[in-house]
């Protein structure tokens, strides 16, 4: 009996995880199609009609009639929504107005600069996030502490884009240490045949590192931008996560043992508050892919935030709603990947 | 002396006479704590001045925020002592543009809490009272609209009703529910099977009656709470709506619309697009402050 019991724990263990995967699946499942029901309705509540916009005012009777067959609008709501989540499941978005590209193909080629952009922020923020949040902990109450409450405040409450300006006048405008808007100098366009489509990684790959550096004077400023709201985040919650561990009875134990105090801090401390810390960062990356909107729009950044805003201002529909899908896809599955990390990782939840 | 000293005992008091006499002695504990906390103390100063400049607007501006100055040598000029924080390209005083603009601040954090709160309450204190099929559909709608890109979603949003400053509030109220939702079923769980819940069935009480009447008010305080934390996000957002060209439509002093018209000046007359960022910063700063005070006051459980 007794030899069955890690069997046995390795059974539910197992078990756990499948109903933990299971309920993942069904979650996201759920969350992409509201979304997919809400860019639909709003669609659908447009004052714009989507059949002039394609036929033009001027066409007759007869060639409205027939372009709104064609486009299945003459149909019930319900089946023109069976329709559109179709085509959406399989990433046909219609074409953009104003590129005239499947918008899908649009994505393809703007996303990678906003994934760069963002994943550059989030590293920034977790590199010095983390270390900030640990010393505020560590020293709760000291200056440090103060100042790394006061830097998440201001990250809280100062507007992006308006930082974003402020920064490009001081570094580009006045100081000229960075380069200015966009992922290059014009000089540079072409050069590099997208691989990957980010920009430092394939310039690398194609030995041209006189490119590689130009983006990254330019990638450095917006990076910076991103990572301190990243920071502001991160820091805060890894003070209040090792807060909570040091209060612990092993801290205690492990001290009482005579470990050094960096050791219970890092490797102990920090490592029981590593799971929910990696959900944060998790989260505060899918924040960035979202908030990179205003961000790209500042730096005149080519990302999908970009395509999103300029599509909005020419009331290229297709291109909006299918940007958003896009982007809420990729947040929800961020969003709910944070949640299963913490479910499989820690295994006080299963 | 002798009256405020008395009015103190009074609200303090062990043993109060009325029902009122409890809520205002309760609600005079609560500053005390608050006051004792000079960060939430400026943020309260910060917001009661933002109230003080939205009521009195017409008397503080020394120019008007809407009407062209001389277009020939009032445009873009520094700040001086006529025109304080300088002037815009249509000739216009910003200090003026900047205080009107904190009306439609204050309007769109009120309306927005008024609008998001009660969807957010009822929500989730129906969900969490009757429990059940209706919990499980009311919460899985509300978490997908938690997993919502909130910026994003309102992008959207305020593309399909056109741009503009009410459109923009529907917008934002429409994704800034679900987590009061959230807070109200929590908090819901925890009273709905009180004692007092029960006496008031026994009596006859309906659903709606022990809803209105007694489950929303316990809910109120933390959620109003939660709802101050909010709003510095939903001062960012609708600035960040109008920069975008989405929010308020020009010649409408908003302040994020400010800083959109002053970008194309920023490399020369960098204080156009400055001035009302300042503005918008140190507002949500002040929104920040009260709402973290407000959180030890009223609920001591989730300081730290």
């Amino acid at each position: 009996m007794i030899a069955d019991v890690p069997l046995l724990r390795r059974g539910r263990a197992a078990l756990g995880l499948a109903q933990g995967v299971g309920s993942f699946l069904l979650t996201l499942g759920i969350t992409l199609f509201g979304l997919v029901v809400v860019t639909f309705v709003i669609g659908r509540v447009v004052p714009i009609d989507p059949v002039l916009a394609v036929v033009g005012d001027r066409a007759s009777g007869a060639v409205y009639e027939r372009a709104r067959t064609e486009m299945g609008l003459d149909r019930p709501l319900v089946e023109q929504f069976g329709l559109y989540l179709k085509k959406a499941v399989t990433g046909d978005f219609g074409r953009s107005v104003l590129t005239t590209n499947p918008v899908i193909d649009d994505i393809r080629s703007y996303f990678p600069a906003t994934i760069e952009l963002a994943t550059l922020g989030t590293l920034i923020g977790t590199l010095i996030g983390v270390p900030l949040g640990v010393f505020a902990a560590v020293r709760s109450g000291s200056l440090l502490d103060q100042i790394v409450r006061i830097v998440g405040l201001v990250g809280y409450s100062v507007p992006i884009f308006w930082l974003g300006l402020m920064a490009l006048l001081l570094f580009y405008a006045k100081l000229d240490w960075v380069a200015g808007p966009g992922r290059l100098d014009i000089a540079y366009d072409y050069m590099v045949t997208p691989v990957t489509g980010l920009l430092l990684v394939d310039s690398l790959l194609q030995g041209q590192v006189d490119v590689f550096w130009n983006a990254v004077s330019h990638i450095i400023l917006p990076a910076a931008l991103l990572g301190y709201f990243s920071l502001a985040y991160i820091s805060r919650m890894t003070r209040a996560l090792l807060l909570n561990e040091l209060q612990q009875e092993y801290v205690v134990t492990a001290r009482i043992k005579g470990l050094s105090e960096a050791r219970v801090i890092w490797r102990h401390a920090l490592r029981n508050a590593a799971v929910p810390l990696l959900t944060v960062v998790v989260l505060s990356y899918a924040t960035l892919l979202e908030g990179s909107v205003l961000t790209e729009t500042v730096f005149a950044w080519p990302g999908i935030g970009s395509y999103i805003t300029n599509s909005l201002q020419n009331a290229d529909l297709n291109a909006v709603l299918g940007g958003t899908l896009v982007v809420g896809a990729a947040f929800v599955t961020l969003n709910l990947i944070s949640d299963l990390l913490y479910r499989l990782l820690d295994p006080r939840t299963r | 002396m002798a009256g405020a000293s008395s009015l103190a005992a009074w609200l303090t008091t062990a043993e109060p006479q009325s029902r009122t006499q409890a809520r205002l002695g309760h609600a005079w504990q609560s500053f005390r704590r608050l006051a004792r906390n000079p960060t939430a103390i400026a943020g309260l100063a910060i917001v009661a001045l933002l109230i003080f400049v939205a009521i009195f607007a017409p008397l503080l501006a020394t120019h008007s925020p809407i009407a062209s100055g001389d277009l020939r040598t009032e445009r873009l000029l520094p700040p001086g002592p006529v025109f304080w924080l300088g002037t815009d390209d249509q000739a216009r005083d910003i200090y003026s543009r900047l205080l009107y603009g904190s009306r439609l601040t204050l309007a769109v954090v009120i309306l927005v809490s008024v609008i998001a709160t009660p969807i957010g309450l009822a929500i989730g204190t129906i969900s969490g009272y009757f429990g059940g099929w209706i919990d499980r559909v009311l919460m899985r709608i509300t978490d997908i609209f938690l997993a919502f890109p909130r910026l994003v979603l309102a992008l959207a949003f305020v593309a399909a009703l056109g741009p503009g400053i009410e459109n923009a509030i529907i917008a934002i109220a429409i994704t800034a529910w679900p987590p009061y939702a959230r807070l109200a079923r929590a908090e819901t769980l925890t009273i709905r099977n009180s004692d007092f819940i029960h006496a008031v069935r026994l009596q006859g009480g309906s659903s709606l009656r022990i809803l209105v009447k007694h489950i929303v008010p316990l809910c109120l305080s933390s959620v109003t709470v939660r709802v101050t934390l909010d709003m510095a996000g939903i001062i960012l957002t609708a600035a960040g709506l109008g920069f975008l060209g989405l929010g308020a439509q020009p010649p409408t002093p908003e302040w994020g619309t400010m800083i959109a018209q002053g970008r194309r000046f920023l490399m020369d007359q960098w204080w156009v697009a400055a001035v009302p960022g300042i503005a918008i910063f140190v507002v949500s700063l002040g929104f920040n402050l009260l709402g973290d005070g407000l959180r030890d006051a009223l609920d001591p459980k989730a300081a730290r």
